[in-house]
């Protein structure tokens, strides 16, 4: 700062509007120099490209798992508050209410199991998957039950959301996100005590999904956040094959369960269009999750996880 | 200066991290529904602004790149990092120089402006805030290639999440004026006496 050696005026006779062109080194004293503002704009690119370029191994994501584990807390906290005040489940949260808590993951269990066996999916791959089960151990779906604590605006233009479940609790990175009504979506990232959860609905995720009645096989893409329908859509490998209005779709999985575990319900077809561009067709699905009002959802974990677990057969550890 | 520095430092930090959980946390049951999930109100980006009205340009460039920052790395963001900051710290120039350069000195230099910054001073520099933020953070995404959004779906956004913005700005703006009034009183005490 420079010193001022002009001599010192009485206060009462600074006037009471200052010119311009005494206000000028003022502003100036509080404008970025244009190397800062260069070197600030400079630092957001590097950021960009470094984090672009190293994917899941970017420099970003330790930072980004540190900001969370002291963000994370304050977030569930918030939504503790929130969700009584908004009334999304009607009680109050007390120590009490980890039975309510029980009951109402066993009644979810209960009915994502009922669902997996009613789907026509299920119909044709029942007798094997029970032998698949015997040899593979355990391939069933044990479920960490965890709450939606925070949303991501809609002007980020890409749908996640934050679970109050992380690490602690078993989970990691492409783990498979359910809700009583199928699938939600998968992690991302997770520290100690949160998870970042894509949602299917997102413009990026990419879900290998079958038809259930007759086994063919396709991609359900998201279509970003706009538009109140048409916000999944599948495409089928098999270009001879046209989907039928109503019929359901499940996924039909990854190797070892990672990111996506198989027979997951996704949604129903409502609508189908020829792509004539691509000489095949799409079908618009209509996700069974209400992805505005998420709140209990389960991570599928593998049996035997430690921590509070669902187990497949519905008992709880 | 320095005690007044540390001052609004703090102001910043507690604005945008009260801001952020929000945010991401209370608003979204709130939110305006277009599609998919809610646009909710940007609470961090009218924290920029405010401090764009409240301090000078220098502040607020450095105050939108951290709190950009912050928001490209907090959970539950998913994005390239390094987008918000680009666009917060674009918004805390941009807005700093037009109240600061085009209108007679607000805020900075008499503590009655600070005060009272005019109604439509605040909302149109929260109008061009959001639209500005808002662009920047799309037209990047589009520029790394981070989210696949067409160029037509951006613009409803923008233009709700605008819509949006200069409401909240009617209570954020005060709100994070009067965090800067008390948090960083020292230092416009200190700077009224250095002029006088």
């Amino acid at each position: 700062m420079a010193i001022d050696t002009r001599p010192v005026r009485p206060a009462q006779q600074a006037p009471a509007r200052r010119t311009s062109a005494q206000r000028d080194p003022e502003t100036d004293r509080g404008r970025p120099s244009r190397a800062l503002v260069l070197a600030l704009v400079l630092a957001c690119t590097t950021l960009m490209v470094l984090d672009r370029a190293g994917g899941e191994d970017s420099p970003v994501q330790p930072v980004r798992r540190i900001v969370g584990e002291v963000i994370g807390p304050v977030q569930a906290a918030a939504a503790t508050v929130v969700r009584p005040v908004a009334g999304i489940p009607a009680a109050l949260r007390s120590n009490g209410s980890l039975h309510h808590d029980v009951a109402a993951l066993e009644a979810e269990n209960a009915e994502l199991r009922n669902q997996l066996t009613k789907a026509g999916y299920d119909e044709h791959r029942l007798g094997q998957l029970e032998g698949l089960r015997a040899v593979a151990g355990d391939l069933g779906y044990a479920l960490v039950p965890a709450r939606v604590i925070a949303i991501g605006p809609a002007q980020s233009f890409s749908s996640t959301v934050t679970l109050d479940a992380g690490s602690d609790a078993g989970l990691r990175p492409d783990m498979t996100v359910v809700a009583a009504e199928g699938l939600v979506g998968r992690i991302t990232a997770v520290t100690n005590h949160t998870a970042t959860v894509l949602l299917i609905v997102d413009a990026t995720s990419a879900v290998g999904g079958r038809i259930g009645d007759n086994l063919e096989l396709g991609f359900v893409r998201g279509h970003g956040t706009l538009g109140t329908d048409d916000r999944l859509e599948l495409e089928l490998a098999d270009r001879n094959v046209v989907p039928k209005i109503g019929q359901g779709v499940v996924t039909w999985g990854s190797e070892g369960g990672a990111p996506y575990v198989a027979g997951v319900p996704i949604g129903k077809v409502v609508k189908v269009y020829e792509s004539l561009r691509e000489t095949s067709y799409r079908a618009v699905i209509e996700p069974g999750v209400d992805f505005t009002s998420l709140d209990l959802v389960g991570v599928v974990v593998p049996s035997g996880t430690e921590g509070r677990v669902i187990e497949a057969d519905g008992s709880l550890q | 200066m320095r005690a007044g520095s540390a001052g609004r430092l703090l102001a910043v930090i507690v604005a945008v991290v009260g801001a952020l959980v929000l945010q991401v946390t209370v608003l979204p049951h709130f939110a305006w529904r277009i599609g998919g999930l809610g646009v909710v109100p940007d609470l961090v980006l009218l924290v920029v602004v405010a401090t764009a009205i409240a301090t000078d340009t220098r502040f607020a460039t450095l105050a939108g790149f951290g709190a950009g920052l912050l928001l490209d790395v907090a959970p539950p963001a998913d994005h390239v990092a390094g987008r918000w900051a680009l666009a917060l710290m674009v918004v805390g120039y941009v807005v700093g120089r037009l109240v600061h350069d085009n209108t007679a000195d607000v805020g900075r230099f008499e503590p009655e402006s600070v005060r009272r910054p005019p109604v439509p001073l605040m909302l149109a520099a929260a109008a061009g805030g959001s639209f500005i933020g808002t662009s920047v953070f799309a037209l990047t995404g589009l520029l790394v290639d981070d989210a696949a959004v067409a160029v037509s779906d951006l613009l409803p956004v923008a233009l709700v999440a605008l819509l949006l913005d200069v409401i909240a700005a009617l209570a954020v703006v005060p709100a994070t004026l009067w965090l800067h009034r008390r948090l960083a009183s020292d230092d416009l005490g200190d700077r009224v006496r250095v002029r006088a």
